[in-house]
């Protein structure tokens, strides 16, 4: 090839070095990068975070501190093992932390947060072939084995025991007064957060302020929030005419657990949630009902984790189902 | 385009998903297009188009007219050539063009007195090209002159038009639709000829659809072509000629999305606009079916367009098929000192190259060069199942699950997932987050699933 190039008259233009070939398209969209996308989600957790310290104080900045640096060595150390390139720099593993401890109570231990990471990053996502690959959500799974290895420390009764916070976030989580004792809360609190419940949960206000700017960024997509809200309104709501609460059952399911946390930040990580629009209204629709059965029938008082997971575990099938028809198959 | 409504047609002027890359068009959009002097020597590959190379009939030494017929297209779908300098013809040779094929091609070296081509440049533009008394003219000899004279699509596929127009009994055309979309980034040779030369392409377009006996003609510019949508109206006044002025969208003018946005119908998977009752042609190509019938001159120039940051002087030329790529881009000044890439064609869909002796091709609509800082030397990440992808493709496809299979070598799921729907317009990749090349793993998927076809 160099020699046809010096034949070429009068002058060569490709005489300035650094020329090279490569296959098309040759431009991309420089806006945006998996690094980017999420660096959007840590932007968009920091009212949520913010709002965490502030309800928890010292709680909340330990149980972050811990979740993250047991998230990022355990990414770190599982990747070694596996011998592939440290993909410490494209943050998913910072973002499976903060979230992990977002969803986590104030008071649990050190060593929930450090297993949780280590069950969450290695088993819930190395093992299956690191970012892209897992089929359920990381940090959820964490979440899921020390709630069932810790019960005790996990349970209701976790969110109860922690002095020296501000006065209204001490006692039993909304739902669980709800669902336990009938017991109701107004509707400002739990819109601004001032309760009890995982670090991250509290404040729908937080939540959605965070979320919208990830629906408006395109890094998560609008289709699963929406869905979810719209599933689990409708059932509450039904719940809340046929029991006479009022408002007041719809106003506590919507509020006041974990659902604007996990609707934003949970269900909609695109790695374990379907690839088209039509596939996640699905994803929404299931999800939501099954928050609602969860909450409604069993013996726990909150279902986004579970409900999450056990979409996730679907979302395969979701997207065969799902799968675009190309423009002109009939 | 917030204003942007489409009337008089049955479709939405758009269609459905695609990008909007930056169309960078400004570099070269308001360059008249110049005249190249007749080169040295001019290098005429044997196959400038889909389907078979032509065979040559000239010997070494002899010596040619302007226009003389040097090629023969024997088969249906190949094409005639001809020369475009008055000359000798030298030994054959090989050369390779920027899509990778090695072909053997006529060289010809300019001997004699040259026809001068700003004669031929300002036929094209003249004002006197005729609108009516087109009924003179009979299809099957407008048929006859188009294969005649050896033009095929000059919007980038060179597929021979005398194939398209040819009357079929099975498949009758009901409109014929002309494409002024150059949805291409940088590209704005187009947009030139349909400024300049707007009567030529009116002519063709009623020979064009004479042939092919359409009931109704359609010429189609997307909206960010206001002048060339103002000509292109004063141009067919009185005449039967419609203009659909379309969404600014990548990729508008791929063949399926046009007859989509313009006439809502969707040609079926593997299947030609004919199978819709539709004609495509590209006005450069119906221009030079107007040189063809009513000047009887075959098609020997085109317009190029040689763009991009890494240019000196962005330029639009109008030069003689054969010309090398290098005397064309010094005639505009050279590369820059950042330039990246050299790229026949626009920055979506063109093929990138680095033999500056390759010469331009009936195809080759034109160049452009890249910057350093333009073309993306990202590391790929790892795919997080986005689905930008999927929102991209303007086909409805799975691009991720395409590459994903093609990857990992899985020719049954790349197949069921209808691989070889992809035009490989680029959309997914351009829009890919993780810096994943789908269109070049979908590429290798299509090998894959023909090899494995054909087991």
């Amino acid at each position: 090839m160099s020699d046809t190039m010096k034949n070429s008259d009068p002058k060569d233009p490709t005489e300035t070095a650094g020329l090279h070939v490569a296959p098309s398209p040759h431009i991309k969209n420089t806006g945006t990068d998996t690094q980017r996308m999420m660096i959007d989600v840590m932007i968009a957790l920091l009212p949520i975070v913010l709002m965490s310290v502030y309800l928890f104080r010292l709680y909340a900045v330990k149980q972050l501190f811990i979740c993250v640096i047991a998230c990022l060595a355990s990414e770190f150390l599982f990747v070694w093992m596996r011998g592939k390139a440290i993909t410490l720099s494209d943050c998913s593993a910072a973002v499976t932390g903060i979230i992990l401890a977002l969803s986590l109570p104030g008071s649990a231990p050190w060593f929930v947060g450090v297993l949780a990471s280590i069950v969450g990053i290695g088993i819930g996502k190395i093992i299956f072939g690191g970012l892209g690959m897992n089929i359920f959500n990381p940090a959820m799974v964490g979440r899921a084995f020390v709630m069932i290895a810790f019960a005790q420390l996990m349970g209701a009764g976790s969110y109860e025991n922690m002095t020296g916070l501000v006065d209204a976030v001490s006692g039993a989580t909304p739902l669980s007064a709800l669902k336990f004792n009938g017991l109701t809360m107004d509707i400002a609190p739990l819109f601004w957060g001032k309760t009890n419940g995982s670090l991250g949960e509290t404040s729908t206000a937080a939540c959605l302020l965070g979320g919208l700017f990830l629906v408006i960024r395109k890094t998560a997509s609008w289709q699963i929030p929406l869905s979810i809200l719209l599933t689990v309104s409708v059932i509450a709501g039904i719940t809340d005419i046929t029991g006479s609460y009022s408002g007041v059952f719809l106003v506590h399911h919507l509020f006041g657990g974990a659902l604007m946390f996990g609707a934003f930040f949970i269900a909609t990580d695109p790695v374990t949630s379907p690839l088209t629009a039509k596939g996640k209204w699905y994803f929404g629709l299931g999800t939501g009902i099954l928050i609602m059965v969860i909450r409604l029938f069993s013996g726990y008082p909150e279902g986004v984790m579970f409900a999450v997971l056990m979409m996730n575990a679907v979302t395969p099938l979701i997207n065969r189902w799902t799968s675009p028809q190309p423009m002109g198959e009939a | 385009m917030s204003l942007f409504r489409f009337k008089g047609f049955p479709g939405t002027g758009s269609f459905r998903h695609g990008i909007h890359p930056p169309d960078n068009k400004a570099l070269s959009y308001e360059s008249k297009v110049e005249v190249m002097d007749t080169p040295e020597t001019v290098t005429l590959p044997l196959l400038q188009n889909l389907g078979v190379p032509c065979k040559p009939i000239v010997k070494s030494g002899q010596t040619v007219r302007y226009g003389e017929l040097i090629g023969v297209g024997e088969a249906f779908v190949s094409a005639a050539l001809h020369s475009p300098i008055a000359g000798k013809v030298k030994k054959m040779k090989v050369v390779t063009l920027p899509n990778g094929k090695r072909l053997t091609a006529i060289s010809i070296h300019a001997e004699g007195e040259q026809i001068p081509p700003e004669k031929l440049w300002e036929e094209m533009t003249s004002k006197d090209w005729p609108r009516d008394c087109i009924s003179i003219y009979d299809p099957l000899t407008i048929v006859k002159i188009i294969h005649d004279s050896g033009i095929v699509g000059l919007g980038g596929a060179a597929f021979p038009t005398h194939v398209k127009v040819t009357p079929n009994d099975t498949r009758m055309i009901d409109t014929l639709m002309i494409n002024g979309c150059e949805c291409e980034p940088y590209l704005t040779c187009d947009y030139r000829l349909m400024k300049e030369a707007s009567r030529s392409i009116v002519t063709g377009a009623l020979l064009t659809g004479r042939a092919v006996s359409a009931k109704e003609i359609v010429i189609c510019v997307e909206d960010n072509k206001p002048e060339a949508i103002t000509k292109l109206r004063e141009a067919t006044e009185q005449t039967v000629i419609k203009i659909a002025v379309l969404k600014t969208k990548y990729p508008q003018g791929s063949e399926k999305q046009l007859v989509q946005a313009v006439l809502g119908l969707e040609i079926p998977l593997g299947g030609l606009p004919s199978d819709v009752g539709v004609a495509m042609s590209n006005v450069g190509t119906v221009a030079a079916v107007a040189r063809g019938v009513i000047k009887e001159s075959p098609l020997t120039h085109r317009v190029i367009s040689i763009s991009g940051k890494g240019i000196k002087t962005p330029k639009n030329l109008f030069v003689p098929i054969g010309i090398s790529m290098g005397e064309v881009i010094n005639f505009c000044g050279g590369i820059t000192q950042d330039a990246a890439r050299i790229i026949a064609g626009g920055p979506m869909m063109g093929f990138s190259f680095s033999d500056l002796t390759a010469p331009v091709t009936k195809g080759t609509s034109g160049i452009t060069v890249l910057t350093h800082d333009e073309i993306s030397n990202e590391q790929e990440t790892s795919c997080v199942r986005c689905g930008r992808c999927v929102d991209a493709c303007p086909m409805n496809l799975v691009p991720t699950r395409l590459a994903l299979a093609a990857r990992y070598n899985n020719p049954s799921i790349a197949s069921q997932y209808h691989i070889n729907a992809c035009f490989e317009c680029g959309c997914c990749t351009y829009v890919c987050p993780a810096k994943i090349n789908l269109v070049q793993l979908i590429r290798t998927g299509k090998r894959l699933v023909a090899a494995w076809e054909n087991r």
